[in-house]
């Protein structure tokens, strides 16, 4: 007779932890299979962290977490070849008040939040593959780890194994990911002296600046870039989307190279010394790719549901609460005396709809779709931005009046009156 | 420009001897059916270049485990990927 769990989790990313977190504390006998050597081992990310999702988890646990910076400024630059246009926020927080976001780093941040979990009364156990779901019919009763005797059954499985989606795929919960709809990122890690950081960025104490940049850096592919402020390194990386990497010809490794050559980005990371090169998938299909997500004992979290807010760069805070709803739906039902059946369990789709979970990826639904069929807001606007920059700062003898026509042609030239009137309508209906 | 292979060199990996996660199927489609060949150019970590007959080859010793080629390969389903067994593979100090 194989060893039974009321739960298993598989995954220790911030989706499995939050879910193993509160079924745990919820008294359910809980087990996370981890492939890794420990929680944070496999994950990669940016990586920003939202104190709300989180606290929802775990609550006032921020002073105890390894938090890098407090983000108090973002940039967004639309980038040409030399030069970028910007929009900078900056604020501090109100006195007395807590800062929302944080820069992390993803190793640190995913072991301290296991060690909540197994504090909580939930057993992991790394270095272990989860290779298959046990069915009984329909029913999903277990799962298959690559250990020997590796069969282990319980009462629901909540899958939380990242975007691969591995698991779920293989035993035919969900369709295959598909190239379109997932970006690759690749990052690396820059090591400067924390003076030197605080100095290039304006900030000091624990406070910090992210830059999103979108533009030519991706060379007319969907993607965008980043750079993050940790407090003694910078995370600096780059993505697109797979399906664009395999139609340009271009290498992620090159277009990472290029972005650090760019004229302002070289100067924020000179001298730095890097320490890690990673990459990694990020589920952008957006609400269209969302699988089903619960169905008979089981449940789906975090990226391997595809959970990511592609256009304003969210994830974790996704992750972590589609692992809360999950939990709260299980111990519901175990209190409720019900059984984990597809019909009980659709609570669980219930919570995200009511959530800014799904409502967020609706309203961007068809946000993808846009940006694939519209390379010209990647391309040709941050150029035009740029040119238009340059002509009308550029103080050379010619009258203000004469600029504006100039800069008002240049944008006619290359979209026409039409073009720029449906781009003007595409946007706002993308946004809306 | 900081090539691929320098920067594997900063990873931290624990190499499975003699159990590769990722495999190519069919050597001849590759050579003789896939025009594309976008892993040699898609895969973060280099993984994957060509022979001298025109054949792709694969190394699995700096994969990232990002899944990248599984998705590219999808006309010809030619890449046999899994994960790593438990605790293999690459560790990510930071990630």
């Amino acid at each position: 007779m194989p060893e039974k769990f009321d739960v298993i989790v598989v995954g220790a990313g911030p989706s499995g932890n939050a879910a193993a977190y509160l079924l745990a504390k919820g008294g359910m006998k809980v087990l996370q299979l981890e492939r890794g050597e420990y929680s944070g081992s496999k994950n990669v990310q940016g990586a920003i962290m939202y104190a709300e999702a989180l606290e929802a988890v775990i609550p006032n646990c921020r002073r105890q977490a390894p938090l890098e910076r407090a983000i108090v400024e973002q940039r967004i630059w639309a980038m040409d070849d030399r030069s970028y246009v910007g929009s900078h926020y900056r604020g501090e927080s109100d006195e007395g008040a807590q800062p929302n976001r944080y820069t992390i780093i993803r190793a640190n941040f995913d072991k301290w939040l296991s060690r909540k979990v197994r504090e909580a009364g939930a057993l992991l156990i790394c270095e272990t593959t989860v290779i298959e779901l046990l069915r009984k019919g329909n029913r999903v009763i277990g799962v298959r780890t690559d250990r020997a005797g590796g069969e282990i059954h319980a009462d629901v499985v909540v899958l939380a194994d990242g975007v691969n989606s591995l698991v779920a795929t293989t035993s035919g919960l969900r369709p295959p990911v598909k190239a379109r709809d997932v970006a690759l990122a690749v990052k690396e890690m820059h090591f400067l002296p924390r003076e030197q950081i605080e100095q290039r960025f304006n900030i000091s104490g624990d406070d910090g600046v992210v830059i999103e940049m979108f533009g030519k850096i991706t060379k007319g592919m969907v993607g965008t870039g980043f750079l993050y402020t940790n407090k003694e390194s910078i995370s600096l990386g780059i993505g697109c989307m797979v399906e664009d990497f395999k139609k340009a010809g271009v290498s992620p490794n090159q277009l990472l190279e290029d972005m650090k050559r760019h004229p302002a980005v070289k100067p924020l990371i000179a001298g730095s010394e890097i320490k890690e090169y990673s990459a990694h998938l990020i589920p952008e299909g957006g609400y269209n790719a969302i699988p089903a997500v619960h169905g008979e004992g089981w449940v789906i979290c975090g990226d391997s549901g595809g959970f990511v807010n592609a256009v304003h760069r969210e994830g974790s805070n996704l992750a972590m609460t589609t692992g809360r709803f999950a939990a709260e739906t299980i111990l519901k039902l175990r209190d409720e005396g019900r059984d984990f059946t597809a019909a009980h369990l659709r609570a669980y789709r219930t919570a995200l709809e009511d959530s800014y979970v799904m409502k967020d990826l609706k309203k961007y639904r068809d946000m993808p779709g846009i940006l694939h069929h519209n390379r010209q807001f990647l391309t040709t606007y941050p150029e035009l931005l740029s040119r238009a920059a340059d002509t009308f700062l550029k103080v050379d003898g010619v009258d203000k009046r004469t600029k504006e026509k100039t800069i008002k042609r240049d944008f006619v030239a290359r979209r026409s009156r039409f073009g720029l009137v449906g781009d003007a309508i595409k946007l706002v209906r993308a946004f809306r | 420009m900081m090539k691929v292979e320098q920067k594997l060199f900063e990873n931290r990996y624990r190499i499975d001897e003699g159990h590769g996660h990722v495999a190519i199927r069919e050597p001849e489609i590759c050579r003789e059916r896939c025009t594309t060949r976008s892993c040699t150019w898609c895969c973060p970590a280099g993984c994957y270049g060509t022979d001298e007959d025109g054949g792709v080859v694969l190394s699995n010793d700096g994969c990232l485990e990002c899944g990248t080629c599984r998705l590219l390969c999808d006309e010809f389903d030619n890449i046999d990927w899994s994960y790593p067994r438990g605790g293999y593979g690459v560790l990510y100090k930071f990630g």
